[in-house]
C-alpha cells in the first residue's frame, strides 16, 4: 500500500499515511472545522466559519441547533461510501438524500418530509442517467436489436439466448430479463415519449422501457403532473392506490396517439402491443374522451382484453 | 491616446494582426489589454462563443460585438445528454435568433449545442439572414422538418447543414426537395440523426449531383445500402460519408456496385453510420481503408473477427468509436496497427446487462495505451478496472488530455484489491499534466479529489458520480483545480461547507451542476443572496422547495456565473436563488 502511494510521495505531504488535510491557505478560513483524515463523519458544525464569513443557518433563525444528525434528522441521513455494498444493484436504503422522481425508476425515491422513514425501495432498477450514454445512441442500439430479430423470423418476444448472438436481452431490471418490450415506435426513437397534459403548457417525456405494465406507467405519470405541492402523506397513499387514470374515474384520463395517428384509451391491448405502437401519450379530460373507445365497464364486458 | 504612445500603431494596422487571432480565449485576452485594444478588438471579432447562453443577454452581445458574422451558443447542462435535466428547463434560442435578426442581416453562422430551437426559430433564420451559410445544431431538439423546409428554401448560400445527435420531430422527407434546383452551394449535410422512413431518395440524389462542392455527405438510417451506389457515384470527392444502414440481402451485384463506387472515392477521409451491419459487405470498404483517419463504427454490431480485419486495414486511423464487441483482442490489435490513434471511444453494447456480453475489460484500455503513442483522448465504458492498470496507462500516456472512464457499474471497486480506485485516478492527474478532462467512475473515496485537487491544475472539466464520503472531497476540488470551469457531479454525499467555503470560486467557472447530493435549500438561498453574480437554480420537481424544511437537500443544483442576472423562461419546477430570495421565501 504504501509502495503505491510514494508516486504521490514526491510532492511531500500529499502522501503518507492520511490526508495532509488543507493547504495553508485554506487553514485560516477552514481553521474550526475539523479536518479527520479517514473518517466519513462531518466535522463539529456549532462553530462553522466559512470562506465569506457567512453562517450556515443563523440568517432566518428557522433551522434548529445544528448537531452533527439533528440537521439531517428529517431528512435521513447521508449516504455514505460504507452504506454501499460493491453491488449496488440489490442496495437498500435508509432514507437519504432525495432524487428526482422524472418517469424513470430510480434506486432510491424522494424522502419522506416528516421524518427519516423510508418510502421503501429496495432491489434493483436503473438509476436514471447511467450508465451516461446518451438516448440517441441507446435507441439505435436496441432499434438494430430488434430489426434484427425480426429479419431472422423470431416472434420477438421470448426467444431463445443465442449466445454468440451480439445482441443480446436488453434492458434488464428488476433483476428479471426482459427481451422485447423495448419500445420503438415508428420515428425509431426508443423509450422516451412525449406526454402532455391538458392544461399544462410544457410536454414531459417519459421511459417506456423502465415500465413493464400499466400501473407502473400510469404512477410515474401521475407523479410526474398530479403531485400536489403539499405532498406529506400523498406519496404514501399514491404507492398504494391503484391508478386514477386507468380507471376511468378521475376527471383526467391517459391516452395515446398509435402508429395510424389514431388516439386511443390507454389499457386496452396487451402491454407490449402497446408499446411497439404507441406513438405519444396524452392525459385528457375524461369529458372530452368520450369519442374514444369505451373503457368505462367492468372488465368483463371488456371486449379486447387480454391478460396483460 | 495614441498620441502619447511613442510605439502604438494605427487602428487598421491593429485590427489587421487581431485578425489572425481566432480563438476565443485570445481575443479575450487582447480585448484585456488596454481600453483601446477593447475598443478595435470588439470591432473586429468575427466570430462570438457564448459558452451558456444565459450568462449573458443578446443584446448585451449585440451591443458588444456590433460585427460579428458567426455566433456559437451553448444552452443545456452537459448531464442533459442522460436526460437528468427535465424537459422544460429552458435553453431556447428563438429569443437570440430574434435579438440578432434586427441588428445582424448579414449574419452567416450559427452553431448551437444542447439548445431548443423550434420551427419559428428556424422560419426566422431562413427569413432574416440573406447571406446564412452554416448552421450546425448539436444535440438540440424542439423542431421539425418544416424547419429544415424552410432553411432549404430560404437560404440560397447555404454550405452547411449538420444536424448532429438532434431530436427532430420527423414529419416528411420532403424537406429536401425544397432545396431549389439552383440550388448547388452545398458542402457539409449531416442528417444522420432523421428517422423517417419515407424515401426522397430522388431528391437526395439530384442534390448530391448538383452539389459539386460537397465534401461531407452523413446520411440516415433510412438510406438503404443499395441506394448508396447511385448517391455515391455523383460524389467521389467526398472526404466525409456517413452510410444508412448497412444492411441488405447478400447480392453480388449491389456489392459489387458499393464497392466499385467506394473505390473512386480517392479522397475520402472518414466513415461512419454502419447501422445493422452485415459482415459480408464489410470488404467494400476495404479499398479506402488505408486512407481512413476517422471511422465511427459506434453503431455497427459486428463482432470483434470482423472489427479485428477492418481496423488492420486501416494503418492511418486516428479517430475511432466503436462498440465494445471489439474486445481485449481487437483492441490489441489496434494498439499494433495504428500507430496514429489519437481518440478512441469504446462505447457498451449491452449497458444494462448485469454480466458482460463481451471479453472487453481494463486489458484493451491497457493495451492502447501503451501501443498508441500519440493517443490523448479516451471514452471507455467497462466493467472492471484495477488502480494496477490505471497507473500503467498513466505512466505510459502522460499525453492524455482527455480521460473518461466509466466502470458501469457505480462504486466498483480495484477487482484486484477491493480497494478503492483512488490512487489509480490519482496517478492519472499525476502523471498527465495536460490533462483537460476527466470523467470518474468506480469506488472512490474523499483521497482521490485530493490528489486531483493537488495535481490537476490544468483540468477544465471534471464529471463525478457516486463518489466521495465527505464535503472534504468537494472542497479539495473547489479549492485545488485552478483552471476548472465546469463541474459536474451526481449521487454524492458533497453538502453546504465546502460549497459555501469556496463560493468565490464558482465565479470563475462556468459552471457547477449537483444532483443528489446533500446541499441544503438553506445554503442555496445563502449563496444565492451573497452572490449576485451567481445564478443559482433549485431544480425541483417535488414542488417548490420553501414547502419543505430548509435544511432538507434540493434535488438538483445548478450555479453558474451570468451578467445577464436571473433569466425569466423557468419552468414551474426551477427557483432562481437572488437577493431577495431571503426574503420572499422565508
Amino acid at each position: 500500500m504504501e509502495g503505491e502511494l510514494v508516486l504521490l510521495g514526491g510532492g511531500g505531504g500529499g502522501g503518507g499515511g492520511g490526508s495532509s488535510g488543507v493547504s495553508t491557505n485554506e487553514s485560516a478560513v477552514l481553521s474550526n472545522v475539523e479536518v479527520v483524515s479517514e473518517a466519513c463523519s462531518y466535522p463539529a458544525e456549532s462553530e462553522l466559519e466559512l470562506g465569506l464569513g457567512l453562517s450556515l443557518g443563523g440568517a432566518t433563525g428557522k433551522t434548529k441547533p445544528a448537531t452533527a444528525t439533528s440537521s439531517w434528522g428529517e431528512c435521513g441521513r447521508i449516504l455514505t461510501a460504507k452504506d454501499f455494498p460493491s453491488v449496488v444493484s440489490h442496495r437498500t436504503k435508509n432514507g437519504g438524500p432525495s432524487v428526482s422522481v422524472s418517469g424513470t425508476k430510480r434506486a432510491a425515491e424522494s424522502v419522506s418530509h416528516e421524518g427519516g422513514s423510508p418510502t421503501g425501495i429496495s432491489g434493483s432498477s436503473q438509476v436514471v442517467g447511467w450508465p451516461p450514454i446518451r438516448a440517441y445512441r441507446m435507441n439505435s442500439l436496441v432499434n438494430q436489436a430488434k430489426s434484427q430479430r425480426a429479419d431472422e423470423g423470431d416472434s420477438g418476444i421470448g426467444e431463445k439466448d443465442k449466445p454468440k448472438d451480439a445482441l443480446k436481452k436488453k434492458l434488464n431490471y428488476n433483476g428479471n430479463k426482459i427481451s422485447s418490450t423495448t419500445t420503438v415506435n415508428e420515428k425509431g426513437h426508443l423509450g422516451f415519449v412525449k406526454v402532455n397534459m391538458d392544461g399544462i403548457p410544457i410536454g414531459r417525456k417519459v421511459d417506456l422501457n423502465a415500465h413493464s405494465c400499466y400501473q407502473s406507467l400510469a404512477q410515474a405519470l401521475e407523479d410526474m403532473f398530479l403531485r400536489s405541492t403539499n405532498s406529506v402523506g400523498a406519496e404514501k397513499e399514491q404507492l398504494t392506490k391503484a391508478s386514477k387514470l386507468l380507471d376511468g374515474s378521475f376527471e383526467f384520463v391517459l391516452t395515446y396517439e398509435d402508429k395510424e395517428g389514431d388516439w386511443m384509451l390507454v389499457g386496452d391491448v396487451p402491454w407490449r402491443m402497446f408499446v411497439s405502437s404507441v406513438r405519444r401519450l396524452r392525459i385528457m379530460r375524461t369529458s372530452e374522451a368520450n369519442g374514444l373507445a369505451p373503457r368505462f365497464h367492468d372488465s368483463n364486458e371488456r371486449q379486447r382484453s387480454k391478460p396483460i | 491616446m495614441h498620441k502619447k504612445m511613442a510605439f502604438s500603431f494605427p487602428d487598421e494596422v491593429l485590427e489587421h494582426v487581431f485578425s489572425f487571432i481566432q480563438s476565443d480565449k485570445d481575443r479575450n485576452a487582447v480585448s484585456m489589454v488596454c481600453k483601446s485594444w477593447y475598443e478595435i478588438e470588439r470591432w473586429c471579432r468575427r466570430k462570438v462563443f457564448v459558452g451558456n447562453c444565459y450568462a449573458v443577454s443578446p443584446r448585451m452581445v449585440i451591443r458588444r460585438f456590433p460585427e460579428f458574422r458567426s455566433i456559437e451558443l451553448k444552452g443545456k447542462p452537459h448531464f442533459a445528454d442522460f436526460n437528468l435535466v427535465p424537459d422544460g428547463w429552458g435553453g431556447y434560442v428563438f429569443p437570440w435568433i430574434a435579438e440578432m435578426a434586427g441588428a445582424y442581416p448579414w449574419l452567416e453562422e450559427i452553431r448551437l449545442k444542447r439548445m431548443v430551437v423550434t420551427d419559428e426559430s428556424l422560419e426566422l433564420i431562413a427569413k432574416s439572414f440573406k447571406n446564412f451559410k452554416v448552421l450546425v445544431l448539436s444535440s438540440c431538439e424542439g423542431f421539425s422538418t418544416d424547419g429544415l423546409a424552410a432553411i432549404a428554401a430560404s437560404c440560397k448560400n447555404l454550405k452547411e447543414l449538420d444536424l448532429r445527435d438532434c431530436e427532430v420531430d420527423d414529419l416528411s422527407a420532403h424537406w429536401l426537395s425544397h432545396f431549389p434546383e439552383t440550388y448547388t452551394s452545398l458542402v457539409s449535410l449531416n442528417i444522420s440523426c432523421l428517422g423517417s422512413d419515407e424515401a426522397s431518395f430522388s431528391a437526395l440524389e439530384r442534390l448530391v449531383h448538383r452539389c459539386t462542392n460537397l465534401k461531407t455527405l452523413r446520411l440516415n438510417r433510412a438510406v438503404p445500402l443499395d441506394k448508396i451506389a447511385n448517391i455515391l457515384r455523383h460524389a467521389p470527392q467526398l472526404v466525409e460519408f456517413g452510410t444508412g444502414t448497412y444492411t441488405a440481402d447478400v447480392r453480388p451485384d449491389v456489392y459489387s456496385d458499393l464497392a466499385g463506387v467506394l473505390s473512386s472515392c480517392k479522397e475520402l477521409k472518414s466513415l461512419s453510420g454502419f447501422w445493422d451491419v452485415i459482415p459480408d459487405y464489410l470488404p467494400a470498404i476495404y479499398p479506402v481503408c488505408s486512407k481512413l483517419t476517422s471511422l465511427n463504427l459506434s453503431y455497427a454490431t459486428i463482432q470483434s473477427p470482423d472489427l479485428i480485419k477492418l481496423v488492420s486495414h486501416c494503418p492511418n486511423l486516428q479517430r475511432l468509436l466503436v462498440l465494445d464487441y471489439i474486445e481485449d483482442s481487437g483492441l490489441e490489435v489496434l494498439a499494433s496497427s495504428c500507430k496514429d490513434l489519437q481518440e478512441l471511444r469504446v462505447f457498451p453494447s449491452d449497458p444494462f446487462g448485469a454480466e458482460p456480453n463481451v471479453s472487453l475489460t481494463e486489458q484493451g484500455l491497457v493495451a492502447v495505451s501503451l501501443g498508441c503513442p500519440k493517443l490523448q483522448s479516451v471514452l471507455y465504458f467497462c466493467r472492471r478496472m484495477s488502480n494496477e492498470a490505471l497507473v500503467t496507462i498513466a505512466r505510459s500516456r502522460p499525453n492524455f488530455t482527455r480521460f473518461r472512464l466509466c466502470i458501469i457499474e457505480p462504486k466498483t471497486a480495484d477487482y484486484l484489491t477491493l480497494e478503492p480506485l483512488d490512487v489509480g485516478f490519482g496517478a492519472i492527474v499525476q502523471y498527465c499534466k495536460d490533462l483537460r478532462r476527466l470523467s470518474l467512475s468506480g469506488l472512490l473515496t474523499d483521497r482521490v479529489f485530493e490528489y486531483i485537487g493537488t495535481y490537476a491544475k490544468k483540468l477544465e472539466m471534471l464529471s463525478v458520480a457516486f463518489a466521495g464520503d465527505s464535503d472534504l472531497g468537494l472542497h479539495h476540488v473547489l479549492s485545488g483545480c485552478e483552471s476548472l470551469r465546469k463541474l459536474e457531479i451526481r449521487d454524492c454525499p458533497f453538502g453546504d461547507k465546502a460549497l459555501l467555503a469556496n463560493a468565490a470560486k464558482l465565479e470563475t467557472m462556468r459552471s457547477l451542476w449537483m444532483s443528489s447530493c446533500a446541499v441544503s435549500f438553506a445554503a442555496c438561498k445563502l449563496l444565492g443572496q451573497k452572490m449576485p453574480r451567481l445564478n443559482v437554480e433549485v431544480i425541483d420537481e417535488r414542488g417548490p422547495p420553501d414547502s419543505r424544511p430548509e435544511n432538507c437537500p434540493v434535488d438538483k443544483l445548478y450555479i453558474y456565473r451570468s451578467i445577464a442576472g436571473p433569466r425569466f423562461d423557468m419552468p414551474p419546477f426551477v427557483w432562481t436563488m437572488d437577493e431577495d430570495s431571503g426574503l420572499r421565501l422565508s
